[in-house]
């Protein structure tokens, strides 16, 4: 009589397809996973409870940590959220700046994760190839504000530093760049039977199933749901610029690469068109007070970053700094569906689903 | 060979012992060499394919001497034994993967006048001797008492099986068209054509057969680092995990070895060009197999576990099955 026998297996916060300090509990029999349970929390550093103790503009570097992938989007999520509370004004030239930075940074974002998903497949060349293209944003957004991954760029009311000469242009030669690269990841990539077979199938879930897990971003635009904050609810300028919102029906893993690879193309027309339009002159910080008190209050506002719906919620008393301050992380709110993904699935296709969900640690744990 | 011969039938001892261990030092010293600048070949192609520099800091220029250091390295590091493994199943493990790569090499010509054994059935002894490792693996999986490395093992023990099949079956139609098991005599017959123009289905299934069997990418589900960190020898340490690693470079040798024997002509010129010398042909042949493995390497992503057991038995098993047909038609019809 053979008898088997179920197995506890711990991935992680140590595991190098965990993307940080992720820790899953998995039961399995033989290669197939019975259970899931996933640990998060190593990497919590209380951001909202400390925020409490900030001044507004002194909380701004602490969002660049949360998602450190594309630091731009969290900037500029609080300044959004203060701005649109004490219903403040921002230059033109500053928007511009911003759209272009937080564009290049969902650029950058998404070049992380097409590496890495890779590599969780097992190919290693995409990896640095993406990390090269990667390079060129970091280094452009390093000349925009001097840092390459913790940017701290955008202040209430538009932004620290104007554009140094030669700048746009350096941008809008990036972008021709970036389109020829791109045919190559196609080539390398896309195309391949192997991976194809790797991830078509994988993680599918339907649109029903996706609303219910409140999914955002690619995770809930691959299953046929039109829905970028984006377009929907246009903040910023994002309404002067002419892109389309990539969706797919099929809702697996293979649809969400589609999704975020076509991303990228959208994000370059977007920047290219932003490049074209952006303003000759003009001041790129607004008439803001030194310290800056919004009114009693509370505020919601939500924006599309790269991994989803990122909210930030403000309840302010007057002072001047936050009395409650909160976001919403769409890492966080994408992983819930995990469990629900892995029941089932054998170890290889662990790594392609957990992979394909795109989280950052920084952002799941706050 | 003949004051061999005497030493072989006399009585053991000290003396003929030394000589028998002093003419395995050339294969020996080959072998050791090829391994040490194959793993620099294989960092120096692969990181020039992904944009880098690869190794250029120890011995120069282009790093002759890191592997070196990365084997010093290696020897004097700690050797760790995780407190509940199976002792002497965990020591045994390494030598079990270890040895049968060696022993495989003694059959392999080289040249004409660089042939170590010269054995009637070289081929069936290079395959039934690499079967063999496969048992060092899930040894070194199951003694490590490791959830990660056991799935390591039991993977590399699947995959091993059902790629031998097909592994074995495509060099048959190399067998029928020589006429013979022994490796010599196959590439003396490849004196005008290589039998790569002779068999190229077959020459296909070997190769794909041969990479799996190497546990290299697009196989490397054994080993796979995002999965299982590093499958079977997660648990080893020093110089046990560098013999683990030493073991899969020499298999590398072996099997491009092996190819360029049964499907390149072996030392055989191309027409013509006679008057370069054997071993530059054997070594460029050579080359070029291991180049594409490395290629290969760079290229692909991996295969899943089930994927990779259906392509073996649904695809590459049938091919190899109609190669042999279809060679014995042509052999019948032709030669």
């Amino acid at each position: 009589m053979i008898r088997t026998e179920e197995m506890l297996l711990n991935v992680g916060p140590q595991h190098p397809s965990t993307h940080g300090v992720f820790r899953l509990i998995v039961k399995i029999d033989g290669e197939i996973i019975k259970e899931a349970t996933p640990v998060i929390g190593y990497l919590h550093r209380g951001t909202e409870k400390l925020a409490e103790d900030l001044q507004y503009t002194q909380i701004i570097p602490y969002t660049d940590r949360m998602d450190y992938l594309s630091a731009m989007t969290n900037n500029y999520v609080l300044c959004h959220a203060v701005e649109t509370l004490m219903e403040l004004e921002v230059p033109e030239r500053a928007e511009y700046l911003r759209i272009i930075a937080m564009e290049l940074g969902r650029i950058a974002s998404h070049l992380v994760w097409y590496g890495t998903y890779l590599l969780d497949i097992g190919a290693t060349s995409p990896f640095l190839y993406a990390f090269k293209d990667r390079e060129m944003i970091i280094n452009l957004l390093n000349e925009l504000c001097g840092a390459r991954l913790t940017f701290n760029y955008m202040r209430i009311g538009g932004v620290k530093w104007d554009a140094p000469e030669g700048w746009i242009e350096k941008v809008k030669q990036f972008t021709e760049y970036m389109k020829k690269e791109l045919e190559g990841y196609d080539e390398l990539v896309t195309g391949n039977e192997i991976f194809q077979n790797r991830v078509k199938g994988i993680g599918q879930y339907s649109k029903e199933t996706a609303i219910q897990y409140s999914l955002s971003g690619a995770n809930l635009r691959c299953t046929g749901v039109d829905y970028d904050i984006r377009k929907i609810e246009p903040y910023s300028i994002y309404d002067r610029f002419d892109f389309d919102v990539p969706v797919r029906e099929e809702g697996d893993a293979w649809a969400r690469y589609e999704c975020r690879m076509e991303e990228i193309v959208q994000s370059l027309r977007i920047v290219e068109q932003a490049v074209e339009q952006f303003p000759e002159d003009g001041e790129v910080l607004g008439k803001v007070p030194r310290v800056i008190r919004p009114p009693k209050g509370e505020v919601y506002v939500r924006i599309e970053s790269p991994r989803g719906e990122i909210g930030c919620y403000i309840a302010s008393d007057g002072k001047k700094e936050p009395y409650r301050l909160k976001f919403r992380r769409p890492s966080f709110y994408n992983l819930q569906i995990l469990p629900k993904l892995l029941e089932g699935e054998n170890m290889a296709n662990m790594v392609a689903i957990l992979g394909g969900v795109d989280i950052v640690l920084g952002e799941v744990d706050g | 060979m003949e004051w061999l011969a005497e030493r072989l039938a006399q009585a053991p001892g000290l003396e003929n012992m030394l000589y028998f261990l002093a003419i395995t030092l050339p294969l020996l010293s080959i072998i050791l060499g090829f391994v040490t600048y194959a793993i620099l070949a294989e960092r120096k192609v692969i990181g020039y394919i992904q944009l880098r520099y690869g190794p250029n800091r120890v011995g120069g220029r282009f790093g002759l001497l890191q592997t070196v250091a990365d084997v010093l390295k290696l020897l004097i590091k700690e050797d760790t034994r995780p407190k509940l493994a199976d002792k002497p199943l965990y020591i045994l493990a390494p030598i079990i993967a270890f040895v049968p790569s060696f022993a495989i090499l003694v059959a392999i010509p080289i040249t004409e006048t660089l042939t170590f054994a010269n054995m009637g059935v070289g081929l069936l002894y290079v395959i039934a001797v690499s079967g063999l490792s496969t048992i060092g693996m899930v040894t070194a999986g199951w003694a490590s008492n490791n959830k990660y490395a056991l799935m390591g093992g039991m993977r590399a023990v699947a995959q091993m099986i059902s790629y031998e099949v097909p592994l074995i079956m495509s060099a048959v139609g190399v067998v029928l068209f020589a006429g013979s098991l022994n490796l010599t005599v196959i590439v003396e017959q490849q004196q005008f054509v290589p039998y790569i123009l002779l068999q190229p289905i077959g020459f296909i299934v070997f190769f794909i057969a041969a990479t799996a069997e190497l546990n290299r990418t697009p196989f490397d589900l054994p080993e796979a680092e995002s999965e299982l960190i590093a499958g079977y020898h997660v648990e080893y340490s020093g110089f046990r995990w560098a013999m683990f690693m030493l073991s899969e470079y020499v298999y590398l040798f072996a099997m491009s070895a092996l190819i360029t024997v049964l499907f390149l002509g072996g030392w055989n010129p191309i027409i013509g060009l006679g008057f370069i010398p054997d071993v530059v042909w054997f070594a460029l042949k050579f080359s070029i197999v291991v180049f594409v493995f490395m290629w290969i390497r760079a290229t692909l992503p991996r295969l899943r576990a089930d994927q990779l057991m259906e392509f073996g038995w649904k695809v590459l098993l049938p091919v190899a099955m109609f190669n042999i047909f279809f060679s014995a038609v042509l052999k019948e019809l032709f030669f």
